[in-house]
């Protein structure tokens, strides 16, 4: 890769010194230490194709590949119906990114059109755009929407999943903007943090549900916003829209969120989906593309890219976003998976979520020591005590071929799609029985 | 070029008419002719603060968004709403298509007579 870099040592370890780093590898610090190539991966030079092959899949072998997922928190475990992969996989559309002459691709074109379109019936928004990146960047981009000459102050739930607060929190820290955490009382909000919000207030962030499943008073947290007069943002998982009320049904002017549930699978955490809509009002605030719906000189039905002077390479520095660009693929795989489901399947896979995960916290309930934490209804992840050491839980149950939920602190974080059925669940309880000793 | 004599304007292309203690502002013809077609603009609010210099709205034309700078100091007193759903008012009539009125107004001083505006422009031309 290195050598495709148009930069030399000097210009490198200029560019380095302006951020005041030392070398490369100093930019990794992030990356935790053990999972980090050292040396270059090991394979001998003049290998064939099969021993590279095999070299490879004796690698991927030490992975472990879970048959049964119990944890969510951010990426979720849904069942992605055979059509998704084998239109996604038409060669027209995976090797086509999003053409710099764009309108010479009318299929791509429409694909984005009908993902806009069935993103905007799921979350009850006016417009969507073309998508960005992941969850995390569309709602840190929510965020950078709603700020206004005399508005920049944002309150973010403390609710949503951390690794959405980090990122809202580093774009507010690149821009100077004043950040604030909503405090939380029994896993949900606390209300009585939004009454009297400042006149500077640029918006209010929830999530729903909320990192913990809960549901939160939605509603009245957007009304809250409004009296202040500032804009409210929702980041919501998609596929709970299925059976509940979506964010525009709520009174928020923006709802973004993860789409990898839509048909994408889980992989390494990547590359996911971030979708985001919004009401017609905040339509030129939105970042990225937008594929819009018009008529050719004949008349007939043609795709364009619309409202460009909002974006980037028009607006300048004050565009509200540097996004150019979207997850093409990643996009139109959740139009085929929406159009594979259809309305009434979204709502009957929200539905086997929600009966799934109440009959395993009932289940989970009636053994000792795996009580709820909280007690606020949940759409289909819940928090629960741990009556052992919750690493030493964790793996005794991924011995036993099961990812259990994710640990928090002392406290274990389960999530159950419909790909777990009655029996399934039952199996997973005797084995919780087993291990913690029941 | 119209520039009528009654009113003052700012090297950034704005016009200024005080009507009591009221500032009316606006973008100049010569202003619309450059941008070309509008089709939104973006206003501020009622009270917030006017910093000469400075951007207090912008407009999109079909191919670029572009500040309206304040050419004097003030209060947002009204803004013309409706712009808003039909912001071409301003490629029609530039001087009847008022964007905003300031109250509390400083600097008008600093502002151009119109025959100085129009030197200006003809420079630029």
């Amino acid at each position: 890769m290195g050598s495709y870099l148009p930069s030399t040592r000097d210009e490198q370890q200029q560019m380095l010194e302006a951020i005041g780093l030392k070398e490369l590898k100093d930019l990794f610090v992030d990356v935790p230490r053990e999972v980090l190539l050292k040396d270059s991966v090991d394979i001998k030079p003049g290998l064939s194709e099969m021993g590279v092959r095999q070299e490879m899949e004796k690698i991927a072998a030490k992975n472990t590949v879970f048959q049964t997922v119990l944890r969510g928190a951010g990426a979720y475990d849904h069942h992605i119906p055979a059509i998704v992969s084998t239109v996604t996989a038409k060669e027209e559309f995976l090797t086509t990114y999003t053409p710099y002459q764009a309108e010479i691709s009318q299929g791509v074109l429409q694909s984005i059109f009908e993902y806009q379109t069935m993103i905007c019936e799921l979350t009850g928004m006016d417009v969507s755009n073309a998508s960005v990146y992941d969850g995390a960047s569309a709602a840190a981009e929510a965020v950078m929407m709603t700020q206004t000459r005399s508005r920049e102050r944002v309150y973010v739930a403390s609710t949503a999943h951390p690794e959405v607060i980090e990122t809202i929190r580093t774009y507010c820290w690149g821009r100077e903007v004043p950040f604030e955490l909503i405090p939380q009382k029994d896993g949900l909000l606390d209300l009585s943090a939004l009454e009297n919000l400042p006149g500077d207030t640029a918006c209010v962030y929830v999530q729903q549900p909320n990192f913990y499943g809960l549901f939160e008073q939605a509603e009245q947290a957007a009304n809250l916003a409004h009296q202040a007069g500032a804009k409210a943002v929702m980041g919501v998982y998609p596929i709970s829209l299925g059976i509940c009320a979506s964010p525009g049904e709520l009174g928020y002017d923006i709802a973004v969120g993860e789409g990898q549930p839509l048909g994408i699978p889980m992989s390494w955490g990547g590359p996911y989906l971030g979708f985001m809509a919004a009401r017609k009002d905040m339509m030129r605030m939105l970042p990225g593309r937008i594929a819009g719906e018009t008529k050719d000189k004949q008349g007939r039905r043609a795709y364009v890219l619309t409202l460009q002077a909002r974006e980037q390479h028009i607006r300048r520095e004050k565009a509200s976003s540097n996004v150019c660009t979207n997850q093409a693929l990643c996009a139109m795989t959740a139009a085929v998976y929406m159009a594979a489901m259809g309305p009434q399947g979204m709502a009957e896979v929200a539905q086997l979520c929600y009966e799934g995960a109440h009959y395993f916290a009932d289940e989970l309930g009636k053994l000792k020591g795996f009580g709820r934490v909280h007690t606020a209804d949940f759409f289909n992840e819940f928090l629960t005590h741990c009556p052992m050491d919750v690493r030493q839980f964790e793996a005794e149950m991924a011995r036993r071929g099961i990812l259990c939920g994710l640990t928090v602190d002392d406290k274990l974080l389960w999530c159950v799609t419909e790909k777990m059925d009655k029996q399934a669940i039952d199996e997973v309880i005797a084995v919780i029985r087993e291990v913690s000793g029941q | 070029m119209n520039i009528p004599q009654h009113l003052k304007y700012s090297a950034s292309h704005e016009w200024v008419l005080m009507e009591g203690d009221l500032a009316i502002i606006g973008i100049t013809d010569y202003a619309q002719k450059e941008l070309g077609d509008l089709v939104f603009i973006n206003l501020p609010n009622v009270d917030d603060e006017m910093v000469v210099d400075e951007a207090f709205a912008d407009v999109e034309s079909v191919k670029a968004v572009s500040d309206i700078i304040a050419p004097v100091n003030g209060t947002i007193a009204q803004v013309n709403e409706e712009l808003l759903d039909a912001p071409e008012l301003i490629n029609q009539d530039a001087y009847a298509a008022w964007i905003v009125k300031a109250k509390d107004v400083t600097g008008l001083d600093d502002l151009l007579t119109a025959d100085q505006y129009l030197e200006l422009i003809s420079k630029e031309g």
